[in-house]
């Protein structure tokens, strides 16, 4: 009945990869105070571009390209709206996830069941047949090792470059901000853009890795758990990165368990993922020594620059 | 309201015609309405691509519609109803969810008729059920599973601890024991009818628990991603998955209602259209094995190839006693069939199977 | 370089003719798309806009049904108006619909079959009790440990799912449904049934809450101290601190306003238009009527409006569907895409456009 933590761990690797990009491309968003809820149609677009490139090229790194592209695409469009157009963002973020899901399935007509070519790991398979450290680490595709370099990179820039401080300022206060000559819908775009572009590769990743398949709808939610994940992490990156494999970590746990014949309710297996994250939280949001909630200010506030 | 229509069933009920039949230059109206996408590639896909090998069989005389992603319960009652005004002749609903909005729909249209999958409730002349004994290929896939598993763990994907999901589960371990004594079954259940990254997830879980053959009762492909790397076996799922062959798809239990409506809408043009309950199995059709590819061992192919073959002419039922419940009180006698009423119905697991049934 | 100038009052004129103009946009960008799908654009856009309410053979049907599937957006949507207003950010309405379903529904089974007349009455008590603890969850958590309202309340909307499965293959499962998933049909027991009021025009007790709660919504907001209190708190959380708001209380209030109403509207559609719990009761409308309340501006009326605009583009998109075999994905993003339209040309009724020389970030 045992269950190997190694497998665990790999797996949750792994699982957390799509959850973990769209998450650390959302924070960056929300970090310049910008709340973009499309995540779910952008990554569900990534998922069929990225697909469909893929076949028609033969290229997997082409498919994560245009995977990102897509997701940037859609993403401009909400970062048209809400920016320029001073539309609502809750409101247009929620549209484009109807959107996306309507397009995607219409992109895609005709390419479920399709052939794709095998994508290549980093390391050779010979390292990931070490023991314990093996699968843990050397047994994933680029994809996944790129979503940890991205935390790392987002953590660096936000947190000890003057873009990451630009990014802070204009997420905090905009009117500030935008006085200090910061341009602030120029740099919202950008970030809205990059988010669209994290999204797109978590969908791809989810299309061209983890299924080898499009299927409509595929993403099933990932996005919004996603969007969840930012908020957890109090906008941190690496508490992204800790409740991506917090929640991927249940989630297979609770699998094995099953698998494992363990003699817990299977309704309250299945559940747990969502229970144990919210537990989490309350235990680290109740610690009243620390800092307040963390979200930037400015979060889904309209800008509009008087004079 | 199909005035015109109304008025040409009237009156040929008033020459005689029991059913409502049409004229031949007025071709039937066929409706469908799905639960799903006709892209997700499992249960929708493999009912629109039976709607269109029947339009096919047909050609001009037949006119096919259909709506897709319908949500069970007031949103079907109204697609239905809007089918029905809009001049359908018959529809198939094909979703268990759709059982009592079809009924309510049927009751308000006696001149329409009206086919509902997977269900029971039959309350009006123009109402007919239609399902398929999937189970029949659980069999086979299960005796497959028995030969081919060397740790002796098979691991099986359920969606919900429903009764279609548990009798598949009970045909495979029984036709597995069956040529396999040491065989045991471990058993995970999503949660939920279509999420790939969870399904994955679930034959991860399986193959690190030691499971080297799987099999799965969710649609999408991505269990078979897994099971590729892993390098197990396991069986493609309501299509033939044949993208995964040889291996890991080394077989497939492949819905295929083509014949199905065929027949009925034939039975409509015909004027012989009644109301029935089918539960069609490997014998008419409803249930195909895909081709076994290599990887299964020649041997193994013609005994699983030779069971198929006795179930579909009803020599073979897999439900056959002596078969105890799990708890070890005894279910069937030697020799003894399932009735389908307890199949249908089916909240149990047979002896031997040392999961829980989610309670 | 064209720049946008505040308006001092939004403009009458255009909050009017906006809307008109958005359908119109999205009529054309839409009519590209069906084109493009080679459908007949003239026809798919007549169908969607005007056969639902117009159609000779359609519309007796199709127009009361629209109050039938804007009835729970809309009272869904004006629960959620409160608590947006004053940025409490209840996205998981979805769940307590759901939970508003379950509770309702077993206390009703649990008396069955007696068919006294106090039930139906206790199971709408049941259903807003279920939707309002569900929703207590995440104000509890919020206002005790400070926990974010958006992860807990949503994430919630998972954990509903999972119970809700549970209550159609356990629970509640009908016990002469010979193992089929799914509780007994609530429409056809007398005492449970929430049945249509008149005939023929799709109200059931469901669409009239839906009408009080939008009267009784714009009475709050308008008359009411605690409407006051709301808007204040949303507009500047400082000042009203100030001005004596007990932001935990309206917490409190706002999400177990819009968790009850939530609640009911499952209920409501639970013993009337689906009839019964199953495994996939839930069909969205949580998450649609956030839409909706935004699309109405967090007004009542433009709630009300935006929710018969939603049930409209549903209604006629199935049509679409039937009559032009137009697939649902391009309903989807045609759907997105007036919501796209109706959200960006919001900007006419509060800005003005101007033409100048030099540009602004």
């Amino acid at each position: 009945m045992g269950i190997d933590p190694v497998t665990v761990i790999a797996a949750l690797i792994v699982a957390s990869t799509p959850i973990l990009l769209a998450a650390i491309g959302e924070m960056v968003v929300e970090k310049t105070g910008v709340l973009n809820l499309g995540v779910e149609g952008m990554m569900v677009t990534g998922a069929v571009m990225g697909f469909v490139t893929t076949v028609e090229t033969g290229s997997p790194t082409l498919g994560f390209v245009a995977g990102m592209a897509s997701g940037m695409a859609l993403s401009l469009i909400f970062g048209l709206l809400t920016q320029l157009l001073l539309s609502n963002q809750v409101a247009t973020g929620l549209a484009l996830t109807l959107f996306g899901l309507g397009l995607s399935a219409l992109l895609g007509v005709g390419y479920p069941g399709a052939t794709l070519p095998p994508v290549a790991d980093p390391f050779p398979a010979a390292m990931a047949d070490i023991p314990v450290l093996g699968p843990i680490l050397f047994g994933h595709s680029l994809v996944t090792y790129l979503s940890v370099v991205l935390v790392a990179a987002v953590w660096f820039v936000l947190g000890f470059t003057r873009t990451g401080l630009i990014i802070r300022a204009v997420g905090e206060n905009h009117d500030a901000a935008h006085a200090l000559g910061y341009k602030v819908i120029r740099i919202r775009l950008m970030a809205i853009m990059f988010g669209g572009a994290c999204a797109g590769l978590g969908g791809a990743f989810l299309s061209i890795v983890r299924v080898q398949n499009w299927v409509d709808g595929m993403t099933a939610g990932a996005g919004w758990i996603a969007l969840a994940l930012v908020v957890f992490a109090s906008w941190k990156p690496w508490r992204v990165l800790l409740g991506a494999y917090l929640f991927g970590g249940i989630t297979a746990l609770q699998l094995r368990l099953q698998a494992a014949g363990i003699s817990i309710p299977v309704e309250i297996l299945s559940m747990s993922p969502y229970v144990i994250t919210i537990l989490v939280l309350v235990i680290m949001s109740s610690d009243r020594s620390r800092a307040a909630l963390n979200a930037p200010a400015a979060l889904g506030k309209v800008f509009h620059a008087t004079g | 309201m199909k005035t015109f229509t109304k008025l040409m069933t009237s009156g040929l009920l008033a020459l005689g015609l029991a059913a409502p039949a049409v004229a031949q230059d007025d071709p039937l109206q066929v409706g469908f309405v799905y639960v799903g996408s006709i892209g997700d590639l499992g249960w929708t896909h493999e009912h629109d691509q039976s709607r269109l090998a029947m339009q096919e069989h047909f050609g001009d005389a037949v006119e096919t519609t259909y709506v897709e992603n319908v949500p069970e319960g007031a949103d079907a009652e109204r697609v239905l109803t809007q089918m029905a005004l809009s001049g359908a002749d018959l529809i198939f609903t094909t979703s268990f969810g759709y059982m009592d909005p079809t009924n309510n729909v049927a009751a308000r249209f006696p001149n329409v008729m009206f086919e509902h999958a997977t269900g029971y409730r039959r309350d009006t002349p123009n109402m007919s059920t239609y399902s398929a004994r999937f189970y029949e290929g659980r069999a086979v896939m299960g005796h497959i599973a028995g030969n081919m598993t060397e740790s002796n763990i098979v691991g099986y994907i359920g969606s919900y601890p429903i009764p279609e999901v548990i009798r598949g589960i009970n045909s495979a371990f029984i036709h597995a024991r069956a040529v396999n004594p040491d065989v045991e079954f471990r058993v995970v259940w999503a949660y939920t009818w279509f999420d790939p990254a969870v399904e994955a997830e679930a034959a991860q879980a399986l193959i690190d628990q030691g499971a080297d053959v799987i099999l799965q009762h969710t649609d999408s492909t991505a269990p078979m991603t897994v099971m590729q790397d892993a390098g197990v076996i396991g069986f493609g799922q309501a299509s033939d998955m044949g993208q995964f062959a040889p291996t890991p798809r080394v077989s497939a239990i492949i819905d295929n209602w083509a014949p199905y409506y065929i027949a009925r809408t034939q039975a409509v043009m015909d004027g012989t259209w009644e109301s029935m309950d089918t539960w069609g199995g490997i014998g008419s059709g409803m249930v195909r094995i895909g081709e076994m590819t290599d990887a299964i061992p020649a041997e193994v192919r013609a005994s699983a190839q030779a069971l198929a073959d006795s179930i579909a002419s009803g020599e073979h039922h897999p439900f056959t006693g002596p078969l105890n419940r799990q708890d070890g009180t005894p279910w069937l006698a030697e020799g003894e069939v399932a009735d389908d009423g307890t199949l249908a119905g089916m909240d149990f697991y047979v002896e031997g199977i040392t999961a829980e049934i989610p309670n | 370089m064209l720049t946008l100038e505040k308006r001092p009052t939004p403009s009458r004129g255009w909050t009017l003719a906006t809307p008109v103009l958005a359908v119109v946009l999205t009529m054309i960008a839409g009519g590209l798309m069906f084109a493009l799908l080679g459908k007949n654009p003239v026809e798919a856009i007549r169908i969607i806009f005007w056969d639902p309410v117009f159609n000779t053979q359609f519309a007796s049907y199709t127009r009361p049904q629209l109050l039938v599937k804007a009835g729970p957006l809309i009272l869904i949507a004006i629960g959620l108006s409160l608590g947006f207003r004053a940025g409490i950010w209840n996205i998981g309405a979805e769940g307590q619909y759901i939970m508003g379903a379950i509770a309702g529904a077993g206390f009703g089974l649990a008396f069955y079959p007696s068919d006294s007349p106090l039930i139906f009455p206790g199971m709408i008590v049941a259903g807003a009790l279920g939707g309002w603890a569900w929703a207590m969850i995440p104000a509890i958590l919020k206002t005790r440990f400070r926990t974010n309202e958006i992860l807990v309340s949503l994430l919630l909307v998972y954990v509903a799912e999972k119970i809700l499965a549970s209550a159609a293959t356990k629970f509640l499962r009908n016990p002469e449904g010979h193992g089929f998933p799914g509780s007994r049909n609530l429409a056809r027991i007398d005492s449970m049934n929430n049945p249509e009021l008149i005939s023929g025009t799709g109200m059931h007790w469901g669409v009239v809450l839906a009408f009080i709660a939008v009267i009784a919504a714009y009475v709050l907001l308008n008359r009411h101290l605690l409407g006051y209190q709301i808007k204040l708190a949303g507009q500047a959380p400082r000042a009203a601190r100030f001005a004596g708001v007990n932001p935990n209380r309206l917490v409190v209030m706002c999400l177990g306003a819009s968790g009850a109403l939530a609640g009911l509207a499952g209920l409501f559609e639970v013993t009337g238009p689906a009839g019964q719990i199953s495994i996939d009761f839930n069909v969205g409308y949580g998450f649609t009527a956030i839409i909706v309340a935004f699309l109405g501006r967090l007004h009542p009326i433009g709630i009300l409006l935006a929710g018969l605009i939603m049930a409209l583009t549903y209604i006629g998109g199935e049509l679409a569907q039937l009559m032009l075999q137009i697939p649902a994905p391009a309903i989807q993003a045609f759907q997105g895409m007036l919501l796209f339209f109706l959200l960006a040309l919001d900007v006419l009724s509060n800005y003005r456009i101007r033409i100048k020389s030099e540009g602004v970030a």
